[in-house]
């Protein structure tokens, strides 16, 4: 009886850690949407969608959300660019080609890159990527989106590489045997072969550190500028959602104030993508990943 | 555990020891009292370089007053002295009539006294080599509220300059140099354009004017001094001919002489009244005035004529003849 009842507080204490993190996330949702109706009971989501300017803190307001997220989507998509490639070739050498021991020495360093603190990355981005790339492109501008995109790419290339890597091993032997003993020699059977059967895994590395790009924020903070517009030219200079958030919440703009619950809404907007991100991952992992069973 | 808790005893008894031991630092030495205690400074960020000197050099006399100094516009750091946060305001324009009334409901009232004069700077990159001077006009034309997503060529501005987009950085809307800059030029405080660069931090606008070849920047001319080689100043040409005819660059001469207008201005300090009853505040606002003369040259300002600086003292000695009791 007396073990029982032991029991039974053990396995409320797990069960009350795991609703903490549940109520973390309804809390935080509560409070984005609770001050998001507010502001949309002043502004109109249509505006909100498609007016092209974002100016909530000057005299002619506009709230356009689109020349923020316009940011948010520029400087993720060069992350991507840069990371997907980079990060698949990797995990493609270190599966295929390398021995194992040099795997097990270079994969802990590869995942270094994810933990050097993203503002070193913000400022590497502004005081040594943009003054290179100005060598090259002479009219681009201090701070602008493809250095910081580049930076941010390099960042998440372990989200990638990890990801994809054990996406790449879950590959049965008999599938790569196969392939080589038709005759296909290493790099056909990567390409032709490897790839496409870990195709699910490699599409979800993607989509997380997407996930992580889009909602990453002291490197564009620092790096990519703090002018909002509707654009996407990489060599200006651009603000993101993150940027904003943290301008704003920095600054001294009076709680109740439309201008205060821009922040909301912004964030609102930034939850729905990582949020529609990180689920469609999941639904897409679950629904491919039993092919070989 | 035991010796978490024994280390926490132990911080917690040598807290009481030094709290009690204290006062008895205060006595005086050699027959003169030793001034202790803090001065809290807070506010514009363009009055901190002159403000941060004297607390420098206030504390090298005075080892025994902590004073610090913060810096988050004049508008905010208003707020925190109309709460009573702060014992002294650093303020880039004179105090409003709401934040006035912001500190007589919490029984505050302010002093304000000149310490300076400071002109604002239009910058431009130094590979710029098209924009020499600009008119007030054509300052509002780029800058008020209406070219907004319009006007963001430079051909638009004037004929004859190149058709390409230019890029503008300013001081973010709770600085007090922004207020000053939209009043005097676009006619109106607190209104300009809102797609531009808008920080709070003038760091941030000299990294971005002086990489960006299309930038077009304004901030204190402190942050100008510092920062000569990166960056290219505009002339101001306000047309008026009786104060200086043409454009006029910015310098130590033309704003003492008042020829560099209308992008030059007074700087402030606020004292609270409740502070002047601490000796330390009293004694630290007294060496400020003693020595802003020489330190607002020093980080870059325009400083104010002896006569000038005596009438502050004479204020600031009437001010605490009401307050002290």
């Amino acid at each position: 009886m007396k073990k029982r009842t032991k029991e039974k507080i053990i396995e409320l204490t797990l069960a009350g850690c795991a609703l903490l993190t549940i109520l973390t996330t309804c809390a935080i949702l509560y409070v984005l949407l609770f001050e998001a109706v507010k502001f949309f009971s002043v502004v109109s989501i249509f505006d909100f969608l498609t007016d092209t300017q974002w100016t909530p803190l000057f005299a002619d307001k506009h709230f356009g959300i689109m020349s923020l997220l316009s940011g948010t989507l520029l400087t993720s998509l060069i992350a991507i660019l840069v990371a997907l490639p980079t990060g698949l070739i990797i995990a493609l050498y270190l599966n295929e080609y390398s021995s194992r021991r040099f795997k097990n020495i270079i994969k802990p360093i590869l995942e270094i890159l994810a933990s050097v603190p993203t503002v070193v990355y913000g400022f590497f981005a502004l005081t040594v990527v943009t003054p290179f790339l100005q060598q090259i492109f002479p009219n681009i501008s201090g701070f602008n989106s493809l250095s910081a995109g580049f930076v941010m790419g390099i960042m998440i290339i372990p989200y990638v590489s990890s990801l994809s890597d054990d996406a790449i091993s879950a590959v049965p032997r008999y599938i790569r045997e196969g392939s080589l003993a038709l005759g296909a020699n290493r790099f056909q059977t990567a390409f032709r072969v490897i790839i496409p059967s870990a195709s699910s895994g490699i599409i979800v590395s993607a989509i997380l550190a997407i996930s992580r790009a889009i909602g990453e924020t002291m490197i564009v903070a620092i790096a990519a500028g703090q002018q909002p517009r509707l654009t996407f030219d990489p060599t200006v200079p651009i603000e993101t959602i993150t940027t904003y958030i943290v301008k704003v919440s920095l600054g001294d703009v009076s709680q109740n104030s439309i201008e205060y619950q821009t922040i909301f809404a912004a964030g609102i907007t930034l939850f729905v993508f990582t949020f529609l991100l990180n689920n469609i991952s999941y639904w897409l992992n679950k629904k491919l990943e039993k092919k070989y069973v | 555990m035991k010796i978490r808790l024994l280390v926490a005893y132990s911080a917690l008894a040598s807290l009481i020891f030094i709290s009690c031991g204290s006062p008895k630092d205060e006595a005086p030495k050699d027959g003169t009292t030793v001034l202790s205690g803090e001065v809290k400074i807070d506010g514009s960020s363009t009055v901190y370089p002159i403000s941060e000197a004297v607390a420098e050099e206030f504390g090298k006399v005075n080892k025994e007053v902590k004073v610090t100094v913060g810096l988050s516009g004049t508008g905010g750091g208003f707020k925190k002295f109309s709460r009573g946060e702060t014992d002294i305001n650093d303020a880039s324009r004179e105090i409003k009539e709401e934040e006035t009334k912001a500190c007589e409901e919490n029984n505050i009232h302010s002093l304000q006294l000149e310490i300076a004069y400071d002109g604002l700077s239009v910058v431009v990159n130094p590979q710029n080599d098209f924009v020499k001077d600009m008119t007030v006009a054509e300052l509002k034309k780029m800058w008020e509220p209406a070219a907004q997503n319009k006007i963001t060529r430079w051909s638009q501005i004037r004929q004859g300059w190149p058709d390409v987009e230019f890029h503008l950085y300013g001081p973010g809307t709770e600085s007090g140099t922004y207020d000053y800059f939209t009043e005097a030029v676009v006619g109106k405080s607190h209104e300009s354009r809102g797609d531009f660069t808008a920080s709070e931090d003038d760091n941030v606008l000299v990294q971005g004017v002086s990489t960006d070849k299309n930038a077009l920047g304004f901030f204190g001319f402190a942050y100008y001094e510092e920062n000569q080689d990166k960056l290219k100043l505009v002339g101001i040409d306000d047309q008026d001919d009786s104060n200086g005819t043409g454009a006029v660059l910015p310098s130590v001469e033309t704003v003492k002489n008042k020829t560099y207008t209308p992008l030059s201005r007074p700087l402030f300090i606020y004292v609270n009244s409740a502070a002047v009853k601490k000796p330390e505040v009293n004694a630290f606002v007294k060496f400020y005035l003693e020595h802003s003369k020489t330190l607002s040259g020093e980080v870059g300002y325009i400083p104010m004529t002896d006569a000038e600086y005596d009438a502050q003292k004479k204020k600031f000695d009437d001010f605490i003849e009401t307050h002290s009791k």
